[in-house]
């Protein structure tokens, strides 16, 4: 026998299923057009920092363009359509992004760093699926419970302008554009400027679904294409994913306009665990909840609040099981931490945690190799931290945990409801009436007992407070771009 | 119950007797203050007699009143449905029980006539009644058992969002002022409201209403005074959940709107206000406004 | 190996008052019943999500032989014979005599009366002889026809014997009743290893493996292992992921290792290695050594086989190439 070591040998997804052309246009009106007087711009792997494609930077008159050309597919065709039929080419999308599964998922962790395991089978699915639930909506609106006898079938809003993160770009993008296109709004959406290579495969995509022209238009760019786009009068709709601070931005731009506005924001994320957790779910469901996309998730569970009493069986399960995290190669299928998307993030997790350190927090991280390229963070756990500290209230969105202490329900109520955010929360207990009693307590769009981060296109997602407003998911998702 | 007449008379003969007049004041945590500035402000029928003095609430009062309101969140989103169900169902029976008073105030203060006066007053109990029956009702329309694909069970319920702040109509001084008022209750929220600046007085009474129903101290709070005033104050307080603009004029309602921004409160904005017709059912839309949707997950095994 | 297990007498354990803890049924109901409970969706993700590994190269080559070097290779059918028993173990010891270096399986698992067959055939291999004993498979006889059973495996010379515990007597909380068994069973085997079966189809929930599990190892088990195979479903990869975890915990408690076996229902090479790597990332190397893992299972060898000749030609082979016994 060779040595009695288990190395999982690479095990890399083949990047041969990808076509990548060297540059990108805008994808307005059905086709892919050079920029009016915008300039070009690269998205790089994350991983290895390798240039990936040349990436148009919209100008004011390319949106401009794009809005227009949603208004037109609004007024002539898509308004018009019945809905049966709309739902008709949302299901052919659902389909063909199964098809093309692989090669989203491949493109997708090439572009944002995540590893293959997740964008394989947490995201693509995921995108399909919310696109299944939504085309079923699209005939059905009228049951959705925004209407009455007098006021007749719920009407659409007209052109939603959509701009969404990095942290899940394909997922974002179906959380936004299916139940626009299902309710029988049109979209201009600008993906983030990192991550915009899947959102310009699904531009192809939606030319393999026949879908009519200019009733998707994908502009990319970076914060002025986004604002331009917000600020669009053309515009009836703003959809957003992204940090708060930009939420705000918006909520003021949009001030004393007619546009429907709906916000998905930060969050700081208590995971509770009780004494009589199911200790090893629990933490795995610590490591998911924190280390799930590099901890580039706005539901994070990015503060651990554990009883005292089980402090030390929960710290010593859970520093063993983050040995076991395998950090590198997002395309290799064993990897479970893949890389920071962007520089700029990286040194805004690196000041935190800098900033975590001198405040008194214990750092501690498995032994674990960074490749020499690429954007890259250990898991990280700072224990010894109180809710005065930074890194236990301001978002860190990377792969670093926040480990606080509690020792009655009551106390991790208040310390979990303690934060201008309200997105998401985690429960982990094995007694009922307590999942139940703290469900109600804790003042987040989404509790998870006994689980964390999941997702499901029938399940309404969205924050309390400051995490912003609005729901996407379900019945609930349908709210926001109809005129109710 | 007497009814006596807001508008105040003059006695014509030396030994008729002089009215006991009432002084309007703020309603804030249950208590009825004067206004901590010590302000006063002439409150005058459609004719521009005067007819009492009102309290003019200054940003303190706001403040104050927020806090109490933020108080007795906890306890009155913890009440059961059917509790403030028939809470609210209580202050449309003493309103019910005053209602010459109301259409006394809101004769005079809306110019209209006894018998136009007497079917808003009807309306205005008729509202607090419609809400009353949504309480618990509402999770039910609103919320969601979601089939996830997965061994999951999961559910959506509203929740109320936390505390509103509502600048009421400035037009429809009792039964607007109702209908900014009780949706927000009834699914548990707490209430700092604005009343009509030109015409304050049914909220006045209103919270005499309140004071004297099982409302908890603090659940709805009445402020009198400038809109102009008072509002951006409320529009920026961080810790106001949301807020009703339709009390706000039209050239207030950006500037309001982007104070609202700064903790992303949830905005009510009706344009044009005058719009609204308020005699009309109302549809969900204010009640909605104030809900939060919370999604629960369990694992489903054994 | 890193630790050398302590004599196996329940009661010497460290970090735990044995005698304490089985003083009553109630105690060790408290005991076990404190012990953190298992969310079956939990669970099962986590298997699920390990059983996404991708294993290729040089580490499913060794994979594939550290995986037969675990085979306990068994035949427990009425329809046994010497022949084929015979047969069995020279599979075992010459898994494919076509590649001598081909590593050689664990232990031939077979009921006692073949015993003296086994012990013969492998004399000298270094292949360990295990007997299924004590009723196998209902385990429904008395105590003291089961111990027979036992001493009987034990004189015809079986280095390992695989009893099953009364899950009738387990479920209906009668643990202590459960636990004297197992220790009158350790005692009986003398020298020879105890896997104690904890038939995980019948306790249905991961609750009650997570407690059969400690029960075992508190009495004295060498081994915990999942089924007899006659009774679906025999082994999982969250039930065995559940005594995985356990053999980790009552390792940390107490210092002592307990192995685990899975068995039945692993047919196939991507199947054993699903087995590994949750081994792997559950317990750690400690536990990748035939002494602390054994897969239960039969035509597994010949599915492993097939992949290493794939692995050392480069090219598919097929059934008729390997030996079927």
């Amino acid at each position: 026998m060779p040595a009695k070591k288990f190395e999982y040998a690479p095990a890399p997804e083949s990047r041969a299923i990808l076509d990548l052309q060297s540059s990108y246009g805008l994808f307005i009106d059905g086709r892919f057009v050079d920029t009016d007087g915008g300039r070009m711009f690269k998205t790089v792997s994350p991983a290895s920092e390798e240039v990936l494609a040349e990436i148009t930077e919209a100008s004011a008159a390319d949106v401009d363009k794009a809005v227009a050309a949603a208004r037109r597919a609004y007024d002539k065709v898509w308004a018009k359509m019945p809905a049966r039929e709309r739902g008709k080419y949302l299901f052919r999308i659902a389909r063909i992004v199964q098809e093309r599964a692989r090669e989203l998922a491949v493109l997708e962790s090439l572009d944002n760093g995540k590893p293959i395991r997740e964008s394989r089978d947490v995201d693509i699915p995921l995108v399909a699926a919310w696109f299944f639930h939504y085309a079923g909506w699209a005939d059905k609106l009228e049951y959705a419970g925004f209407s009455t006898a007098s006021s007749g079938p719920p009407k659409p809003l007209g052109v939603a302008g959509q701009v969404i993160p990095w942290n899940f770009p394909l997922l974002m993008l179906a959380w936004k554009i299916a139940p626009a296109l299902a309710c029988g709004n049109t979209v201009v959406l600008k993906p983030a400027e990192t991550t915009p290579l899947t959102a310009l495969l699904f531009a192809e995509i939606c030319q393999q679904a026949d879908l009519p022209p200019g009733v998707v238009n994908i502009v990319t760019g970076a914060g002025d294409t986004g604002r331009a786009l917000v600020e669009h009068p053309g515009v009836d709709k703003v959809a957003f994913t992204g940090s708060t601070e930009v939420g705000k931005m918006i909520a003021r731009s949009t001030a004393g306009t007619s546009k429907k506005v709906t916000l998905e924001l930060g969050g700081k994320a208590a995971n509770i665990v009780f004494e009589d957790a199911p200790v090893d779910q629990a933490v795995e469901g610590i490591v998911n909840g924190i280390f799930f996309n590099q901890g580039h998730v706005c539901c994070a569970g990015s503060r651990l609040l554990v009883q005292e009493s089980a402090y030390d069986e929960v710290m010593g399960s859970l520093k063993r099981r983050l040995g076991t995290l395998r950090l590198g190669d997002p395309l290799d299928k064993n990897t479970d931490i893949g890389a920071i998307n962007s520089a700029e993030q990286l040194a805004r997790i690196r000041e935190l945690s800098a900033v975590g350190e001198s405040e008194g927090a214990e750092r501690w991280s498995p032994p674990c190799e960074i490749p020499d390229k690429g954007f890259w963070f250990p898991p990280t756990v700072f224990t010894g931290v109180s809710q005065a500290h930074r890194i236990a209230r301001e978002e860190i969105f990377g792969p670093v945990l926040s480990v606080l202490t509690f020792r009655t329900p009551q106390e991790a109520v208040e310390k979990a409801n303690n934060t201008p955010y309200g997105l998401s929360a985690g429960v982990w207990t094995d007694k009922g009436s307590r999942i139940l009693w703290m469900a109600n307590q804790l003042r987040a769009g989404v509790v998870w007992a006994n689980t964390f981060n999941r997702f499901d296109p029938a399940s309404p997602f969205g924050g309390y407070k400051e995490s912003g407003y609005g729901r996407e998911g379900g019945r609930h998702g349908l709210e926001a771009y109809l005129a109710v | 119950m007497p009814s006596k007449p807001a508008k105040p008379t003059k006695p014509t003969k030396p030994t008729d007797r002089i009215d006991v007049r009432k002084t309007y004041k703020l309603f804030v945590g249950g208590a009825f203050p004067r206004s901590e500035s010590g302000r006063s402000y002439e409150v005058a029928d459609r004719k521009g007699n005067f007819v009492a003095n009102a309290a003019m609430a200054s940003r303190k009062d706001a403040r104050d009143a927020v806090t109490a309101a933020r108080k007795s969140f906890a306890g009155w989103s913890a009440a059961t449905a059917y509790n403030r169900g028939q809470v609210l169902y209580r202050v449309a029976e003493l309103l019910e029980g005053r209602r010459s008073q109301f259409v006394d105030e809101v004769a005079l203060g809306e110019g209209v006539s006894r018998s136009r006066a007497d079917g808003i007053v009807d309306a205005a109990v008729d509202r607090w009644v419609w809400y009353a029956g949504w309480s618990d009702k509402v999770s039910q329309v609103a919320g969601s058992a979601n089939q996830v694909a997965g061994p999951y069970f999961d559910f959506s319920v509203p929740e109320p969002t936390g505390v509103v702040a509502a600048l009421a109509p400035q037009d429809s001084s009792l039964l607007g002022l109702v209908s900014v008022v009780a949706p927000a209750i009834v699914t548990g929220n707490t209430v700092v409201v604005l009343a009509s600046e030109e015409r304050p007085l049914p909220a006045v009474t209103l919270s005499e209403v309140l004071a004297t129903s099982d409302v908890p101290g603090g659940v709805v709070n009445v402020l009198t005074g400038r809109t102009a005033e008072v509002a951006p104050w409320l529009a920026s307080h961080m810790d106001v959940n949301a807020i009703d603009l339709v009390g706000a004029a039209d050239g207030d309602v950006v500037d309001l709107q982007v104070a609202a921004a700064d903790n992303l409160k949830r905005v009510v904005r009706v344009e044009p206000a005058s719009a609204t017709d308020w005699a009309a059912t109302p549809d969900l839309t204010r009640l909605r406004a104030y809900l939060e949707t919370k999604t629960v997950w369990h694992p489903i095994g054994v | 190996m890193t630790t050398t297990a302590p004599p196996p007498v329940a009661s010497s354990l460290t970090g735990l008052d044995v005698p304490g803890i089985t003083a009553s049924d109630a105690s060790l109901r408290r005991f076990l019943h404190g012990l953190p409970g298992v969310d079956q969706v939990g669970a099962e993700a986590r298997a699920a999500s390990l059983s996404t590994r991708s294993i290729k190269a040089s580490a499913k080559a060794w994979a594939i032989d550290l995986a037969i070097s675990m085979i306990d290779l068994t035949t427990l059918e009425g329809q046994d014979t010497p022949g084929k028993v015979r047969a069995l173990c020279a599979k075992a010891m010459r898994p494919d005599p076509a590649v001598p270096e081909t590593p050689r399986v664990a232990a031939i698992c077979v009921y006692p009366d073949m015993v003296p067959v086994a012990v013969d055939a492998l004399h000298g291999s270094g292949v360990k002889v295990a007997s299924v004993a004590t009723a196998f498979p209902s385990g429904r006889a008395s105590i003291e026809v089961k111990l027979a059973d036992v001493r009987d495996a034990v004189a015809a010379g079986a280095d390992e014997i695989d009893m099953v515990i009364d899950r009738g007597a387990f479920l209906s909380g009668r643990y202590l009743e459960v636990f004297d068994e197992i220790v009158a069973t350790k005692a009986a085997c003398g020298d020879a290893h105890l896997k104690v079966i904890l038939e995980t189809g019948e306790l249905v929930t991961y609750d009650n493996v997570r407690r059969a599990s400690w029960l075992g190892m508190l009495a004295g088990g060498d081994f915990i292992k999942t089924s007899t195979g006659k009774i679906a479903p025999a082994a999982t990869l969250p039930v065995t992921l559940v005594m995985l975890e356990a053999v980790r915990d009552f390792r940390a408690t107490t210092g002592r290792q307990v192995g685990v076996k899975p068995a039945g229902g692993i047919r196939t090479t991507k199947d054993a290695i699903k087995y590994l790597v949750l081994v792997n990332e559950t317990v750690g190397d400690d536990w990748l050594d035939p002494d602390w893992f054994r897969l239960g299972a039969s035509s597994l060898l010949n599915d492993l086989l097939m992949q290493r000749t794939k692995m050392t030609t480069g090219r598919y082979s097929g059934p008729d190439y390997f030996t079927l016994d």
